[in-house]
């Protein structure tokens, strides 16, 4: 679980400190970002698949309810059993309730973040129930008992050092050995054990099909696949914005998806989930969590079009900088910065201020939500709720007059250009602009606007004397 | 013809030789220009953090002030930017803001789009390399230049214009289109981490070879300055318009 406590300044100044460790981490994801405008480039229709997809997504969200039935009575169709959770804890209690009822010791996860949102793993373990997440990065991060720095690479926050340490101690891995292909196969091996010996396997959903009460559900390890196919009951758990209508608008999806996230054209596995094996259980948990109340919402309700490919978090250039554990919320970058201050001003609102507002993230977002635009939304709530820092905001009320008043404004100006070049550096270096290593620019004689009267004067005194 | 000069407030005191060149290159090229000594700053920092009452009455007196100009033009693609792409925001329902709205142009976009600059007023030879920089709001908001995420033909505004100054080698950073960390208020709500993002917009600059950092933004320009003082670096942050002007390096 998040420490849902962090501030995303002092986080990242933390972080900061290990300026090689920051250095590897921002190249290790700009590299992802790189993969994937390489991707981009090859498809000329590229621009207008993002354009498609966003339009789908819209219509579908203008809809929602409508689709959301008819997913369900399509599912049902297929005899998948189909439940409603209103929050996280009904969804966990619905979750449990299953797993309960079969005696069910063991699940299989592959990866989710919405059981990450819900809490599901400390909830199941509470009970009795042994979870195990089977995606490499998941486990990776289970193994720490950390949360998942990144919705798409859980672990990138990590070395293979790290890592070959990790699994020396919970996996009996040879000491030192750093191969990733070694490491991997050891992973493999002992997941291996745990899918066979598990009881019950639960899915994350990347799309679900209205038309057809199909889910689908994007893997590169194919952890997914065994998960499901191994233990007779399939639990899928979706946010019910992973609607879309029609099982001919997947691909549109499915290009972008890969691509975005990891730079590749595709994921290794797109698997199509429309019942349950013979002699197995499907059960469907769709969840709203807050989800409703963001669709409500007309600066925020673009964030449901959110497909969960991470790209945002690969260009931003602050959460490369900072890592995701900067963010309280279980969604870090760009994307976890609208819908954590969507879900809990109080808790999250540092988030929509961790941002330079450079606007990469809405360029690179596949379904070109406004994300940037969005987090200065966020914080015209903050002001209205009174959460700014009490100096900030002092700051902010001076600001506010003096730009009604210009004189003052400019004698404001001009003090701080008579002043600033006498105070002593001593009182300057701990501010905040220069504490980190940045002088103040040279303070001019004049303002422009003096300069402009001075030379307005000189004009028409030369005009007096023709 | 007359044109609202409109110089954002920290221009005002901080960069008042860029405002001049700003000014002496609209002149030279035979416009009017007048400006107005009752603006202030646009309201981008109130917008930005919320507050929406201040952002509100800033854009009200900024459409005030302008309103009478056909034109208003400005040395900075942020302020020109929070001008056209999010009074929307606080003022849309004001019929004067909504004409005005057209006519607000960061001065490479007025003399490329507007006066159709095809030479300078007098030939300039700068014999030097430069990095461009792009800042966010003029490429991304402002489109100055294709933005690196965008999968469209590549344009840029800063490069076209550049082609009229003789001498002049154009360079561009790893990275071309990152952001330098400045974010308005930003720069202090995290100073560790803006600090380090221009520390690497820096180096990545210098890395071309280059021996000065242009821009039409300078909030940028201010910010990485700042880090190459205290560094004691060697390449300059300077102002695309006083390079058109012929003051290069020399203001």
């Amino acid at each position: 679980m998040k420490d849902d406590s962090v501030k995303h300044p002092q986080a990242a100044a933390e972080f900061l400190k290990d300026r090689a460790q920051a250095k590897w981490h921002d190249s290790a994801i700009w590299w992802v970002r790189q993969k994937r405008d390489a991707q981009a480039k090859q498809l000329p229709e590229w621009e207008e698949l993002r354009r498609l997809a966003r339009e789908i997504k819209a219509h579908t969200l203008s809809q929602l309810d409508d689709y959301l039935a008819q997913f369900e009575a399509n599912a049902q169709n297929n005899g998948v059993t189909v439940h409603w959770a209103a929050d996280a804890d009904e969804h966990n209690r619905i979750v449990h309730g299953i797993l309960a009822a079969r005696q069910v010791k063991k699940l299989v996860k592959s990866k989710s973040m919405l059981t990450e949102e819900c809490g599901l793993n400390p909830y199941l373990e509470q009970r009795g129930i042994e979870v195990v997440d089977t995606d490499l990065g998941e486990r990776i991060v289970q193994l720490r008992h950390e949360a998942p720095s990144h919705i798409v690479m859980p672990a990138i926050h990590l070395k293979k050092e790290q890592i070959s340490e990790l699994f020396h101690k919970e996996l009996g891995t040879e000491a030192g050995n750093n191969d990733p292909t070694y490491l991997t196969h050891a992973a493999r091996a002992n997941l291996r054990e745990h899918f066979l010996t598990a009881d019950a396997g639960l899915t994350g959903v990347n799309f679900a099909i209205a038309e057809t009460g199909g889910v689908v559900v994007c893997t590169n390890e194919g952890n997914a696949d065994l998960g499901t196919s191994l233990p007779p009951i399939h639990i899928a758990s979706m946010g019910l914005e992973k609607i879309i209508p029609r099982l001919e608008h997947l691909g549109v999806f499915t290009r972008l998806l890969a691509r975005s996230a990891i730079g590749s054209p595709v994921t290794t596995y797109t698997s199509h989930f429309h019942q349950a094996r013979p002699g197995g259980e499907m059960h469907i948990v769709i969840v709203d969590n807050g989800r409703s109340d963001i669709l409500g919402n007309e600066d925020f309700y673009q964030s449901l079009r959110c497909i969960r490919c991470g790209a945002c978090m690969n260009t931003c250039p602050v959460y490369r900088r900072s890592s995701g554990f900067s963010y309280s919320y279980i969604i870090p970058g760009p994307i976890g910065s609208t819908l954590g201050p969507s879900r809990d001003m109080k808790k999250h609102g540092s988030m929509a201020f961790a941002c330079s507002t450079c606007g990469s993230c809405s360029n690179v977002c596949p379904v070109k939500i406004n994300l940037h635009e969005q987090l200065v939304l966020h914080r015209k709530k903050a002001f209205e709720q009174n959460l700014l820092p009490a100096g900030k905001k002092m700051g902010l009320l001076a600001m506010r007059f003096l730009t009604q008043h210009p004189a003052l404004f400019d004698l404001g100006g001009k003090v701080m250009r008579k002043v600033v070049p006498i105070i002593p550096e001593s009182l300057t270096r701990h501010s905040a602009w220069s504490r980190a290593g940045r002088d103040l620019p040279p303070m001019p004689a004049q303002s422009f606007k003096e300069l402009y009267q001075q030379r307005s004067q000189d004009k028409q005194d030369k005009e007096g004397q023709q | 013809m007359k044109i609202g000069l409109f110089i954002p407030c920290f221009i005002n005191e901080l960069f008042p030789h860029v405002a001049m060149a700003t000014l002496e290159l609209l002149e030279s090229l035979g416009c009017e220009v007048a400006f107005p000594m009752e603006q202030s700053c646009c309201g981008q920092p109130l917008a930005n953090n919320g507050d929406s009452k201040g952002a509100c009455e800033a854009a009200r007196r900024f459409t005030g002030v302008f309103q009478q100009y056909d034109y208003v033009v400005a040395p900075s693609g942020s302020c020109v930017s929070h001008v056209t792409h999010h009074y929307d925001w606080y003022i849309a329902e004001d019929p004067a803001y909504q004409q005005l709205k057209p006519k607000v142009y960061e001065i490479i976009e007025f003399l490329q789009d507007v006066l159709k600059l095809e030479k300078l007023p007098k030939p300039v030879y700068f014999p030097h390399k430069v990095s461009i920089h792009q800042s966010c709001h003029g490429l991304r908001e402002l489109h100055h230049a294709s933005p690196s995420e965008l999968m469209i033909p590549y344009q840029s505004r800063l490069e076209n214009i550049l082609k009229l100054v003789d001498g002049v080698e154009v360079l561009l950073p790893e990275r071309r289109d990152e952001c330098c960390g400045f974010g308005g208020t930003f720069c202090v709500d995290e100073p560790e981490l803006s600090t380090a993002m221009g520390e690497d917009r820096v180096a990545q600059h210098e890395a071309t070879g280059a021996e000065y950092i242009v821009g039409a933004d300078p909030s940028c320009l201010m910010h990485m300055g700042g880090i190459i003082r205290h560094q004691g670096r060697r390449i300059r942050p300077l102002h695309i318009v006083e390079i058109l002007t012929g003051r290069g390096a020399g203001a």
